[in-house]
C-alpha cells in the first residue's frame, strides 16, 4: 500500500534487501558521512594544508637549523627535517584517526543517534561499522595525501616510495582508529576522551620516534616505542621517504602486520561493540 | 515488477499489504503482525511477559499504558533491533529472528526520541534515508518533494534540521519513515513532549496515511490520543496486556457511559467515609477528587446533592480510556 500521494502509474519499489551485497548497504553509510562532510570540506582540506606547512616550518626548518648545526649522528646524516617528516606525517595522520573515532561516532550512538536510525532501515550494525571504517580510510587518504604533497614541496622527501608513505600513514590512523571505535561504542559520553588522548594519543604522538629518534632515550626506555603502534607506523613512513625499505625488508614486513593485525583486532572488537549498542538486550 | 524483485514468486512489497505472502510462518494468519506468547527479558527483568495480538492489514493498532508498561520493548522487537526472549513473532509473514533486514526494508518507523541528522537540511535528511533502502538517488529525491509536502515542510527543505521545532521535527521523522512506502508504520509516541497545536497537526496526518489504507501501530500514554486514531487496541500494564478492543468497546466493557467528577475543600474528602454508597455504579477515590460512574451522570449529582454533599467543582463528562485504564489498573496513565 502506498504511502504517498498520486500512488498510480509506474513506481520505483523499495529492493529486496536479500539482493542487495553488503558493499552496497555500507556504501550507504559513507554516503551519509560524505554529505555531512561536504558542509566543511572547504574549510577541512585548507586546514590539512595548513598544519604540515606550520609544522614543518616551525619544526623542521626552525628547530631543524639548530639540530643540524650540531650534526648529531643519531639522525645518520640527514637533516632534520627529513628526519621529522614521515614522523610528523604518520603521527598527525594517527591523531586525526583518532578523533574520527571518538566524538564523531559516539555522536551516532548517543548523540543525534543517526547510527539507530540507520538500523531501522536494511543497514545493519556490520555496515555501519565498515562504513565508518571506510569513511575514516578516506578521510586519512585526504589528510595524508595533503599532507605528502607538502612534504614534496618542502623537498623533505628522499623517495619516489614517499607516494607509498601515505597509505602506510593511513593504515597508522586506522590501527588506532579502529580499536578506539570499538571502545567508543561502549562509552555514553566523550568524559573518557580526554583520559585517551591525554594519556594514550598525545604520549605516543612525543615518544614514537616522531620527534627525535627513540636511540635517544634512555635504553630501558626503549622497547616500550615497540609496544607503540605509532613507532611501527613511523618507521614505516620513514623507510618509504627515505628509501631506506630495501636494506631492512623484514623488519618492514614486520611493522606492517603489526599494523594490519591491530586494525583486524579493532574491526572485530567495534563489530562486537557498535552492534552491542545498537541491539537492545 | 522491477528487475530487483526477482527471487520469489510473490515478494513484492505491494503485494503484501493486500495480502501477506504464505510463507510457512504466517501460514495460519492474514495478520501483519502475529504474537503468541510474546517476551522480552532483560536478565531478571521481564519487560514483555507473554502477550498476544494481532495487528490485520489497514488498520491502526495502538499500545495503551504507563511509561515501563512495556511498550517500547514491544515496538522494538517488532522493529527487528531487539531480539525476542520467549515466544513467537511474526512480521509480515516473516520471522524477525531471520528476516530482520528484509523486515526493515518494509517498515516505517518512527521512534520515541528524534534520530534526524542535525548537520543535514531537511530534505537532505529524507534523502539519505531513501538511499539506506537502497532507492535511487532520482526516486528519492521525487518522493522527499512529495513528502516535504504532505507534512507542510517545503519551506523548509533547504533549512538545517536543528532549528527546527519539536512539532516539525516530528513530522520530518514521520516524513522520513515514509520514503520506502512502507507497509507498516511502526509510531513510538508519536506526540509525546508536543504542544496541543502540533499535537492535532500530527494527528491530522496520521489520520490521512490511516485513511489512505496505511497499517499504523502505536504507542501512547494519551489516552485521547488512542482514542482518536486507533481503530483497535490493547492496554498494557506492568509487561502485560489487561485488555484489547476499540476504544468504544473498551470503554462500554470496562465503564459507565459518564463519569461524575467531584472536588472538595482540602480536607473534606477524607471525611466523607461512605457517603457515596450507592450513588453510582462504581466509586473512585483519587487523591484530589472522587470519580462516580454511571449512565446518567445528573442523576448521580442530584443523588448526592440530595445527601447535602457540597463539592467545589462538579463535572460530568462521557468516560475514557483514561477511566478504563483506571479501572483496569487502580492507577492513572500519566502520574
Amino acid at each position: 500500500m502506498s504511502a504517498l500521494a498520486g500512488a498510480e502509474g509506474a513506481r520505483v519499489t523499495t529492493p529486496d534487501p536479500r539482493i542487495v551485497s553488503g558493499w552496497s548497504t555500507m556504501a550507504r553509510v559513507v554516503e551519509h558521512r560524505a554529505l555531512q562532510y561536504r558542509r566543511t570540506f572547504r574549510a577541512s582540506i585548507f586546514g590539512s594544508f595548513g598544519i604540515p606547512v606550520l609544522f614543518l616550518t616551525a619544526m623542521g626548518l626552525g628547530l631543524g637549523g639548530y639540530v643540524d648545526k650540531s650534526a648529531d649522528a643519531a639522525l645518520h646524516g640527514l637533516t632534520y627535517l627529513q628526519f621529522l617528516a614521515p614522523g610528523l606525517l604518520a603521527a598527525t595522520v594517527m591523531q586525526t584517526g583518532s578523533f574520527e573515532a571518538t566524538f564523531p561516532i559516539l555522536g551516532g550512538l548517543q548523540w543525534n543517534k543517526v547510527f539507530h536510525a540507520m538500523f531501522s532501515t536494511p543497514i545493519r550494525p556490520a555496515d555501519i561499522v565498515y562504513g565508518n571504517v571506510a569513511w575514516i580510510a578516506f578521510r586519512l587518504s585526504l589528510v595524508g595525501a595533503v599532507f605528502g604533497i607538502v612534504i614534496v614541496a618542502f623537498g623533505a622527501s628522499r623517495s619516489a616510495l614517499v607516494v607509498l608513505a601515505v597509505p602506510a600513514a593511513v593504515l597508522t590512523g586506522l590501527a588506532f582508529a579502529t580499536p578506539i571505535m570499538a571502545f567508543t561504542a561502549t562509552q555514553r559520553t566523550p568524559d573518557r576522551f580526554a583520559t585517551l588522548f591525554r594519556f594514550g594519543v598525545t604520549p605516543l604522538f612525543l615518544f614514537s620516534g616522531t620527534f627525535f629518534p627513540i636511540e635517544s632515550l634512555p635504553s630501558y626506555l626503549q622497547p616500550i616505542a615497540w609496544l607503540s603502534p605509532l613507532w611501527h607506523g613511523v618507521e614505516l613512513c620513514r623507510m618509504l621517504m627515505l628509501g631506506t625499505l630495501f636494506e631492512t625488508p623484514l623488519l618492514a614486513l614486520v611493522h606492517l602486520l603489526v599494523l594490519v593485525t591491530l586494525t583486524a583486532v579493532g574491526i572485530a572488537f567495534a563489530l562486537r561493540t557498535v552492534e552491542a549498542r545498537l541491539v537492545k538486550g | 515488477m522491477s528487475e530487483t524483485l526477482t527471487t520469489d514468486a510473490g515478494e513484492s512489497a505491494r503485494e503484501h499489504a493486500a495480502a501477506p505472502a504464505a510463507q510457512p510462518a504466517a501460514a495460519a494468519t492474514d495478520s501483519l503482525i502475529h504474537a503468541r506468547g510474546l517476551t522480552k527479558r532483560f536478565g531478571e527483568f521481564t519487560a514483555v511477559d507473554g502477550i498476544d495480538f494481532d495487528v490485520q492489514p489497514g488498520e491502526a493498532f495502538g499500545f495503551l499504558g504507563p511509561n515501563g508498561a512495556g511498550k517500547t520493548s514491544t515496538m522494538r522487537m517488532i522493529g527487528c533491533t531487539s531480539p525476542i526472549s520467549d515466544g513467537r513473532l511474526t512480521v509480515l509473514g516473516m520471522d524477525p529472528r531471520r528476516d530482520g533486514t528484509r523486515i526493515r526494508a518494509r517498515l516505517g518507523v518512527v521512534p520515541q526520541a528524534d534520530t534526524l541528522d542535525n548537520e543535514l537540511t531537511v530534505r537532505e535528511n529524507l534523502l539519505i534515508y531513501g538511499r539506506y533502502f537502497g532507492l535511487p538517488r532520482d526516486e528519492c529525491a521525487r518522493r522527499a518533494d512529495e513528502l516535504l509536502d504532505f507534512v507542510q515542510l517545503t519551506d523548509r527543505g533547504k533549512d538545517l534540521v536543528e532549528p527546527l521545532s519539536g512539532g516539525m521535527k516530528r513530522r520530518l521523522t514521520i516524513a522520513r519513515s515514509l520514503i520506502n512506502e512502507p507497509d507498516l508504520m511502526l509510531l513510538d509516541e508519536p506526540t509525546t513532549g508536543l504542544d496541543p497545536q502540533a499535537r492535532h497537526l500530527l494527528w491530522d496526518r496520521l489520520y490521512r496515511l490511516k485513511q489512505r489504507g496505511v497499517t499504523l501501530v502505536l504507542t501512547t500514554h494519551y489516552m485521547d490520543e488512542a482514542e482518536q486514531l486507533c481503530d483497535r487496541l490493547v492496554v498494557m500494564d506492568k509487561a502485560k496486556i489487561v485488555a484489547e478492543g476499540s476504544p468504544q468497546q473498551l470503554i462500554e466493557r470496562y465503564s459507565t457511559k459518564e463519569v461524575a467528577e467531584f472536588r472538595f475543600a482540602p480536607g473534606i474528602q477524607e471525611t466523607l467515609d461512605g457517603q457515596f454508597e450507592g450513588l453510582a455504579d462504581r466509586i473512585e477515590r483519587l487523591p484530589d477528587r472522587v470519580l462516580l460512574y454511571a449512565d446518567d451522570g445528573e442523576a448521580v449529582v442530584q443523588g448526592a446533592h440530595g445527601r447535602g454533599l457540597r463539592p467545589e467543582t462538579v463535572l460530568v463528562r462521557r468516560s475514557t480510556l483514561e477511566d478504563v485504564f483506571l479501572r483496569l489498573t487502580g492507577r492513572s496513565l500519566i502520574d
